[in-house]
């Protein structure tokens, strides 16, 4: 409570520490060259002198209160009741928290209540002790700033110097936590990898993780089955629908749609692509799967299930098309206009130019629109979870019910989880799989952008 | 005997609400090479986009007035663009091959419009095109190379050797020698002269001694009006108009 408090106030020194930063510093300005800095840039340092030190100082406090208080109230003659076991203290504690936070919250337990009052006094105790060091420093730091405000001192060289190093931490936080994903991801496979062979993973064709038990368990982990779902509902099924859809729709709007109609049809075109996934899910499961199970049967499939690798597919494909017709779009419009011109002036007619001129000049950049789409695909959960089932089918039956790599992960992620049981941890070793793929997929797409960018300019 | 070939009778063509050509008429005459020359921006690439419809392919021009190709309006409901484009063939200012082999381009125009009848066919026309642009002795060992790896003037003739190949009867060329180095502009030059034995040819120049070099007949082009037309050598040497004069002397432009 009162930390937050503190925490404005330094905020608020700050704000006035720039205000008389930058007056003194106008005091000492006598015309132009006569200071190596301009007013405004003393006012910075100055107030950032005062910040900084002081959230500095509320970081590290707020990390160590809670150790400092628990210590308090351990040391508190009404904790000696406390049971041994770590669970149920941990429980009266919090519950003791929520008490001193707000006493008419109802104690399950009387020993919560009576270790309410120490708490609230410790953390008054504590919270006031650090609100004073957060002080302390933001005025420090304000002190040795102040003697700075000289006609001579270089503030802007300064001031520029912590704006790039707060935007080389922020830019860091991003690449930290990719890397720290990767991270979890790697360990958590390898705990994985200890009790299930890499290759009997890789190569085995039987998925039943509810029947690991006992010794060798590898068996039941053959991923062969998800691989393959996932490629035939992602980068098969949904292909065949997102790539003559998107790119005869890419043709239409930049060679043949007059302005006014490519300005209405490419954004309507892109709302499909901002359409939440779960609402493609239901539409897959609700209209398209029962559908799609009325045709099996029509033409003569016996019982045939409502979940389908067909159903998920060809919504997934829809889903796409913005990705594929988006990227096709634009290495149309990069290819130069000299090159159909050059075209149409030996004769061709329209389509034979953007047959045998245009798609050969962009199909590069159509390439790699497909791979993005197809990592995309591949890494989308809602539709499958909703529409393709769960049963790890080896099978190019378009109406059976296929798994793919991400219902797994959904599936073992969800409800218990054991972190030490191979079934939960399959789960890691599968989003790693899926990691490396579409990680290589978006590489060689960037690739061919790139080198396809450099050909044209 | 005057053998006309291509008869402008009136001609306006407009971008939008914008007259870029106004009230052009202009016989151009087979087995001569006929110059259109003028400032930036006077029309005369507008004015030879509309000889073969290439104006078509930009959404808001509009040409209105008569353009005869044998004594035969171009611009009919029963004239086919892409048939026109056949027998009036273009070059453009820069070398634009496609991104496929030299023998490739050349291929691309007579398969389009079944001149050949197999391989031994296409070989013979792809032959006869890249020697008549002057590019056969230099290319004829990598015919399979991407026609982009040529270079630039090269690239120039490999266009040429295109347009070329579907056997039309006027090559248009906007330009053809302004993105290239002087000894391959002098090797254009003589192409173009070698050329008009067989097409009419009309070339849109900036340079003014290229087009006294190449040309017999010269128009002017200022403000989208066709000042002059007439003898190359009469224009250059005896103009009789004073906008020509100025032009010609470097007065503007």
């Amino acid at each position: 409570m009162i930390l937050s408090a503190v925490l404005l106030a330094v905020l608020a020194l700050g704000l006035a520490g720039w205000t008389f930063a930058r007056n003194k510093a106008r005091l000492l300005y006598a015309g132009r060259g006569s200071m190596h800095s301009m007013p405004v840039y003393h006012g910075w340092h100055f107030a950032l002198w005062i910040v900084l030190p002081g959230l500095l100082a509320w970081g590290v406090w707020s990390v160590a209160m809670p150790t400092l208080v628990n210590g308090s109230i351990l040391a508190d003659p009404a904790a000696a009741a406390l049971p041994a076991d770590d669970m149920q203290r941990a429980a009266i504690l919090s519950e003791a928290r929520a008490i001193a936070a707000d006493p008419s919250v109802f104690a399950f337990d009387p020993l919560s209540a009576r270790l309410a009052d120490p708490i609230r006094v410790a953390e008054g105790k504590w919270g006031t002790i650090g609100a004073l060091l957060v002080l302390i420093c933001a005025l420090a730091g304000g002190a040795h700033a102040w003697t700075r405000v000289r006609a001579g001192f270089p503030a802007r060289t300064r001031v520029e110097r912590v704006v790039m190093a707060v935007l080389l931490v922020v830019s860091l936080m991003a690449i930290l936590t990719t890397v720290g994903i990767i991270g979890s991801l790697v360990f958590e496979a390898g705990l994985f990898f200890k009790d299930v062979s890499p290759l009997a993973f890789l190569t085995g064709t039987h998925w039943s993780p509810a029947n690991a038990h006992g010794g060798d368990i590898s068996a039941n982990f053959g991923a062969v089955p998800l691989f393959w779902g996932t490629i035939y509902i992602g980068a098969i099924i949904a292909m065949f629908v997102a790539i003559p859809l998107g790119l005869m729709s890419a043709i239409y709007l930049t060679q043949y749609a007059t302005r006014r109609v490519r300005g209405w049809f490419k954004p309507l075109l892109e709302i499909l692509a901002g359409v939440p996934t779960v609402v493609y899910g239901y539409f897959a499961a609700l209209t398209v799967a029962p559908k799609v199970r009325d045709f099996a049967a029509w033409i003569g499939m016996n019982n045939p299930s409502t979940e389908s690798a067909l159903a998920a597919g060809l919504v997934m494909g829809v889903m796409i098309i913005p990705f594929v017709s988006s990227m096709a779009d634009d290495s149309l419009a990069a290819v130069p206009r000299s090159m159909s011109d050059g075209s149409l002036a030996l004769g061709a007619t329209r389509s034979e130019t953007i047959k045998k001129v245009l798609l050969p000049a962009a199909l590069p950049g159509i390439v790699a629109g497909v791979m993005l789409a197809i990592s995309r695909a591949i890494g989308e959960t809602m539709i499958v979870v909703m529409a393709a089932g769960a049963s790890a089918n080896l099978s190019a039956n378009p109406f059976a019910s296929m798994t793919t790599v991400t219902y797994q992960i959904v599936q073992m992620l969800t409800g218990d989880q054991e972190f030490n049981n191979p079934k939960t941890l399959s789960a890691f070793a599968l989003g790693l799989v899926l990691f490396v793929v579409t990680l290589i997929l978006n590489i060689i797409a960037l690739r061919v952008v790139k080198r396809f960018r450099e050909a044209y300019e | 005997m005057t053998d006309i070939k291509l008869q402008a009778r009136n001609v306006d063509v407009y971008y939008g609400q914008k007259k870029a050509i106004d009230n052009v008429s202009i016989d151009i005459d087979n087995g001569l090479v006929t110059a259109f020359i003028g400032p930036s921006g006077c029309g005369k690439s507008t004015f030879l986009r509309s000889l073969n419809r290439m104006n078509d392919t930009i959404a808001d021009a509009r040409v209105t007035g008569e353009i005869l190709l044998d004594g035969e309006d171009i611009y009919a409901a029963s004239m086919d663009p892409v048939a026109l484009r056949a027998r009036v063939g273009m070059v453009f200012q820069k070398p634009n091959p496609f991104p496929k082999s030299i023998y490739e381009n050349i291929a691309y125009g007579p398969r389009i419009h079944g001149l050949a009848q197999g391989k031994a066919d296409m070989d013979v026309i792809v032959e006869k095109s890249l020697t008549q642009a002057g590019l056969w002795n230099e290319v004829k060992d990598r015919l399979n190379d991407p026609g982009t790896a040529l270079s630039g003037g090269q690239q120039q003739r490999l266009c040429i050797a295109r347009a070329v190949a579907v056997s039309p009867e006027v090559i248009l060329m906007d330009e053809p020698c302004s993105a290239l180095d002087p000894i391959a502009t002098a090797r254009i030059e003589e192409l173009i002269d070698d050329l008009r034995q067989t097409y009419a040819i009309v070339i849109v120049t900036h340079s003014m001694q290229q087009a006294a070099r190449v040309s017999q007949r010269t128009a002017f082009f200022h403000l989208g009006v066709m000042v002059e037309y007439g003898e190359t050598s009469e224009i250059f040497t005896n103009p009789r108009e004073a906008r020509t004069k100025d032009y010609i002397t470097g007065r503007y432009g």
